[in-house]
């Protein structure tokens, strides 16, 4: 078999990846793969970390190939991390690296996890806003279906509730 | 000091106690990450960020709302003898990150069920470790730990991303759920590949305690939750009830089929390791581990009597080299390690018989 990418040399290294139940496989060379990413070269060599993991996947990815490529690729004004760097160590500087590389992350995020939307814990003293703001999502997908099961009563109790909710929040 | 006093002074109370299906599942562990607002993650901190960092923690753990959830010791690592922070890692009390963190610290609540690691991969990595399948009490008292920390500190917090955490494995609820599993039917019965392909297809992983894969050492397992962003703490845990349960339901079935289909080859192989436990003058951990397994193996099937259960966790632990080193008090190499691991299981397993636990 030949590899993959550069269709000369043969393929010798075959990279199993599995990603949310996901397999993918590349047949690589030496070569292609040492330019491909850490992750498929360091797959041979033996020593596999998540953080290897993760910059692999961030260089297979054609967004990252492409900022990679551009000459100035982002970078965190906080803690001036470069996105390159991130991928090459697979770990953030400070939380305001998920602001400055985000439209790139997203795409890893959905990626590595089920998707990019957060929906558990808030933090109780600083989350308020955004707890009453979750349960007004709620209680308008609620009260949607309430009236579409023609259970008035339940809904009317609903309505009052968002509305007290919306006066709160100012919405 | 005797060995009993040892035990209990140096070692967790995960380590002693059992809990609910504690015939398979050794303990249940959850860790949730937080990081404060606004500093750097320790990725890149200083050692002033770092300093920083404990430094608002010490001052939160001595708030009213952490002190109400029990009596917590912070320990700083550099000033904790090599031997003492191996120690501590072989418990699972921190993990070998820290160890090598620079600026990194811990605070331990006495019974050692609680903990916060401070400046490993994250600043705040609390932990709660408990016997037996109790998940969902740990994560009760994970969660009750962060709020109480909560009420002092600003954590790193967005809206659509959860909670920000230094890797983006970790981001959203910032919560790693996990049970260690005794399984050693499924691995003699070669099952075991098959259930854990199938774990990896609903965002769980499992691995080897000690060892990888289907070679884990002493059978035993650890599954865990691959996703923390996009499901709800509830979500996660109840995803990993389904698949425990399952694990654990297959393991029972296997272990009685086996006793009824070679009921003599079972009682023999567990007893023929018990008698090499119970006799042996060197024993390397690789073998003590598999002859620990099926010595705990047997007395979940009611072949060993007077031998207690959590004999497995207790000396897998205090096998290891660290401990081995603190109980004899000095260092070794391995070959007397060896020895002195066959004299340590041997009078552990005198205590039992002669009813000093």
């Amino acid at each position: 078999m030949l590899c993959e990418h550069c269709g000369k040399r043969p393929a010798t290294v075959h990279l199993t990846e599995i990603v949310q139940g996901q397999k993918s496989e590349y047949h690589l060379c030496e070569t292609c793969a040492r330019e491909k990413g850490e992750a498929a070269y360091q797959a041979i060599a033996g020593a596999f970390s998540v953080n290897q993991l993760l910059s692999g996947l961030m260089n297979f990815d054609p967004w990252v190939q492409e900022r990679v490529e551009t000459a100035a690729p982002p970078r965190c004004e906080h803690c001036g991390m470069t996105f390159n760097q991130f991928s090459q160590i697979g770990r953030f500087g400070c939380p305001h690296c998920y602001d400055a590389f985000s439209p790139g992350l997203d795409s890893l995020l959905r990626k590595i996890q089920s998707s990019d939307q957060h929906v558990g814990k808030v933090p109780k003293r600083r989350g308020g806003a955004i707890g009453m703001k979750r349960e007004l999502q709620k209680l308008r997908l609620e009260l949607q279906q309430r009236i579409a099961e023609e259970r008035f009563e339940e809904a009317a109790h609903l309505r009052d509730r968002i509305r007290y909710l919306e006066q709160q929040t100012g919405t | 000091m005797s060995l009993g006093d040892f035990l209990s002074q140096s070692g967790s109370k995960w380590l002693r106690d059992e809990g609910p299906d504690s015939d398979i599942v050794i303990s249940s562990r959850l860790r949730i990450a937080r990081n404060l607002a606004g500093q750097s993650f320790p990725t890149i901190a200083t050692e002033k960020d770092q300093r920083y960092v404990l430094e608002a923690v010490r001052q939160a753990a001595s708030g009213s709302a952490v002190r109400r959830l029990g009596e917590f010791e912070m320990l700083v690592l550099k000033d904790i003898s090599d031997l003492d922070k191996q120690v501590m890692v072989e418990k699972h009390v921190v993990s070998p990150a820290l160890v090598d963190a620079p600026g990194g610290a811990v605070l331990l609540r006495k019974d050692e069920e609680m903990s916060v690691m401070v400046n490993e991969e994250d600043h705040l990595r609390m932990q709660c470790m408990l016997p037996g399948y109790q998940l969902d009490q740990a994560l009760k008292m994970a969660d009750e730990l962060d709020d109480a920390f909560e009420e002092t500190l600003d954590f790193a917090f967005d809206e659509n991303k959860g909670y920000l955490t230094a890797c983006p494995t970790n981001v959203g609820t910032g919560m790693r759920a996990s049970i260690m599993l005794h399984l050693p039917v499924l691995v003699v019965t070669g099952n075991i590949n098959r259930i854990l392909s199938a774990v990896t297809q609903v965002g769980l992983t499992v691995r080897g305690i000690y060892g990888e894969g289907s070679d884990a050492l002493g059978n035993l397992f650890q599954v865990s939750n691959q996703i923390t962003l996009g499901q709800s703490e509830q979500e996660i845990l109840s995803n990993l009830h389904g698949v425990a349960n399952q694990i654990i339901e297959h393991e029972r079935v296997a272990r009685q089929h086996l006793l009824r289909e070679a009921r003599m080859r079972v009682e023999d192989r567990v007893c023929r390791s018990f008698g090499i436990l119970a006799y042996s003058r060197q024993i390397d951990s690789k073998e003590a581990m598999q002859r620990l397994s099926d010595v705990r193996l047997g007395i979940d099937l009611d072949i060993i009597k007077g031998v207690s259960s959590s004999i497995l966790k207790e000396l897998m632990v205090a096998t290891q080299p660290g401990f081995l080193q603190k109980y004899y008090g000095h260092e070794m190499s391995p070959g007397e390690r060896d020895i002195k691991r066959a004299a340590l299981i041997r009078e552990r397993l005198r205590m039992d018989s002669q009813g000093l636990k």
